[in-house]
């Protein structure tokens, strides 16, 4: 089980989380002037890195806030934290 | 190819055991070939085989980073069923069942099929309204199902809880006759040698790290074992589709999980069929060695570390217990994890990319093994000619740009 540091009530484990998947997707600012594949590829397509991968969980069994992390997909360790609203540390 | 039967078993009996040849040649690379096959799963096993046998394109190679069976071919509950929704799944996976219930003739390799049925597990109004839509589609596209009640469960597996106050009461399930399960390996094994025997080049321990491109065109790959061009390059892989769709310059709608399962010690027979149940998302079989297979959903998070987390393994095995308590003193003695590449839609992705002579066979999630056969068919046949069979035209990379999906993930109340 990962131990996961949540940027407000400290490490505490995986199982009070939930994934939301990549960070840093940003929705088109003008979907109507975009064409179908520009747009699948915000909806669909994926990184899916094989090494460190920038995501966000929310802490949905304690203060229910979001955060990005910084994790290793191989070896599942967690570099880094933070508010969704700051810089990575 | 030495066939196998029981009189060349009892031949090679007369000479101890000792002259039996390998089931396939350990080929050396040449430098070009018509058609390279990267990955050398059950699916590109099965891809290069039909290309032998149905297309008559023997100038083949399956290019393996490991060894022959070693990924998630041998990393599954061997499951196999065709009781899907939609029209284009139900096609493809039934395609595919066709095919196993002839392949142990048709390759001259035992892979043990079974046909011992599948129950999928209604809990709820909603679940049991869902599986009679479902069945009613599988049998408007010629897919043998039946609905039954608690009864019927109960009649097929005695030892299942049934009680009206369990935390997922059992109100009946779908119920495919047809479906059952095989020997993972012998899948391999099996498509290996049929393949080898046709004159493919199956080549282990030989890693892919570049796609080669001139003018928007595959040329060849860049391998461990050097530079070999080809015609055409079909990727067949899991768990790895988006590093390699990267070493080829575009993006893939896949995300990378663990999978988890286990096995029990083993017990006398007491489960002749498969039940599944999606809403506790757990599925179990026994084996011929009498051991339980226990199959899991995926990990939450993206991962490539071949391992899933305990509390994905506690979920399931909770579940396990309250619908079978008959198992709750049961201990296990392996368990295993593999990493899948799930889509958006929870349908495979087989067709052409934006490279031209570069197919992609990818995204099989986690229901790849039961469509091995119809995956290598159609695939096959989208190598030799060019272009996707009418099966697999409905699962291109272009369906997320036109939105035509095949959305078996909500639609089907199925695990996948």
């Amino acid at each position: 089980m990962l131990l996961i540091t949540c940027p407000w009530c400290g490490p505490r484990d995986e199982s009070e989380f939930s994934y939301g998947g990549e960070a840093d997707i940003v929705r088109p600012p003008a979907p109507e002037a975009i064409d179908d594949a520009a747009w699948a590829d915000y909806v669909f397509m994926r990184t899916n890195t094989r090494g460190l991968h920038r995501e966000q969980w929310v802490h949905a069994h304690g203060c229910r806030r979001w955060f990005k992390a910084e994790r290793d997909t191989v070896t599942y360790d967690i570099r880094a934290t933070w508010p969704m609203n700051e810089e990575a540390p | 190819m030495q066939s196998y039967s029981i009189f060349s078993l009892a031949r090679h009996a007369l000479s101890g055991h000792k002259n039996w040849r390998p089931a396939w040649r350990a080929a050396t690379p040449r430098r070009r070939y018509k058609v390279i096959i990267v990955g050398g799963g059950g699916h590109g096993l099965a891809t290069a085989y039909y290309l032998a046998k149905v297309h008559g394109i023997t100038d083949v190679a399956v290019l393996e980073k490991g060894w022959i069976g070693g990924g998630n071919t041998g990393r599954n509950t061997t499951i196999m069923r065709s009781n899907y929704l939609w029209d284009g799944s139900a096609a493809l996976y039934e395609k595919s069942l066709k095919l196993w219930e002839g392949l142990s003739q048709d390759i001259n390799y035992n892979v043990m099929y079974s046909q011992r049925g599948v129950l999928n597990l209604g809990h709820n109004l909603q679940d049991m309204r869902d599986i009679r839509r479902r069945v009613n589609a599988n049998r408007l596209n010629g897919i043998d199902g039946e609905v039954l009640d608690t009864a019927g469960v109960k009649q097929r597996v005695p030892f299942i809880n049934t009680s009206a106050d369990a935390r997922y009461p059992v109100l009946g399930a779908s119920w495919q006759p047809r479906a059952g399960i095989a020997r993972h390996d012998a899948v391999a094994w099996g498509y290996a040698r049929a393949a080898d025997d046709l004159g493919v080049d199956i080549i282990e321990n030989c890693e892919v790290t570049g796609v080669r491109r001139e003018h928007g065109r595959v040329v060849g790959v860049d391998t461990t074992h050097g530079e070999i061009g080809a015609d055409r390059v079909g990727v067949v892989v899991a768990g790895h589709a988006g590093v390699l769709a990267d070493m080829a310059g575009f993006r893939l709608p896949l995300e990378s999980h663990p999978l988890q399962a286990l096995v029990s010690e083993p017990l006398k027979p007491m489960l002749d069929t498969v039940v599944m149940s999606n809403a506790v998302h757990v599925y179990v079989s026994q084996s011929d060695k009498g051991e339980l297979v226990i199959g899991a959903g995926i990990d939450a998070y993206n991962g490539y570390g071949n391992r899933g987390s305990f509390q994905t393994m506690e979920h399931f095995l909770t579940a396990l217990i309250e619908l079978y308590p008959i198992f709750s003193r049961l201990r296990m003695l392996r368990h295993w994890g593999g990493i899948v590449d799930t889509s958006p839609d929870a349908s495979p992705i087989i067709g052409k990319t934006p490279v031209d002579g570069l197919y992609f066979n990818v995204g099989w999630g986690t229901g790849g093994f039961k469509a091995t056969p119809g995956s290598g068919w159609v695939f096959a046949h989208t190598l030799a000619t060019g272009e996707p069979h009418s099966i697999n035209a409905p699962f291109s990379l272009e369906r997320f740009h036109s939105g035509a999906l095949v959305d078996e993930h909500g639609a089907a109340a199925v695990a996948h």
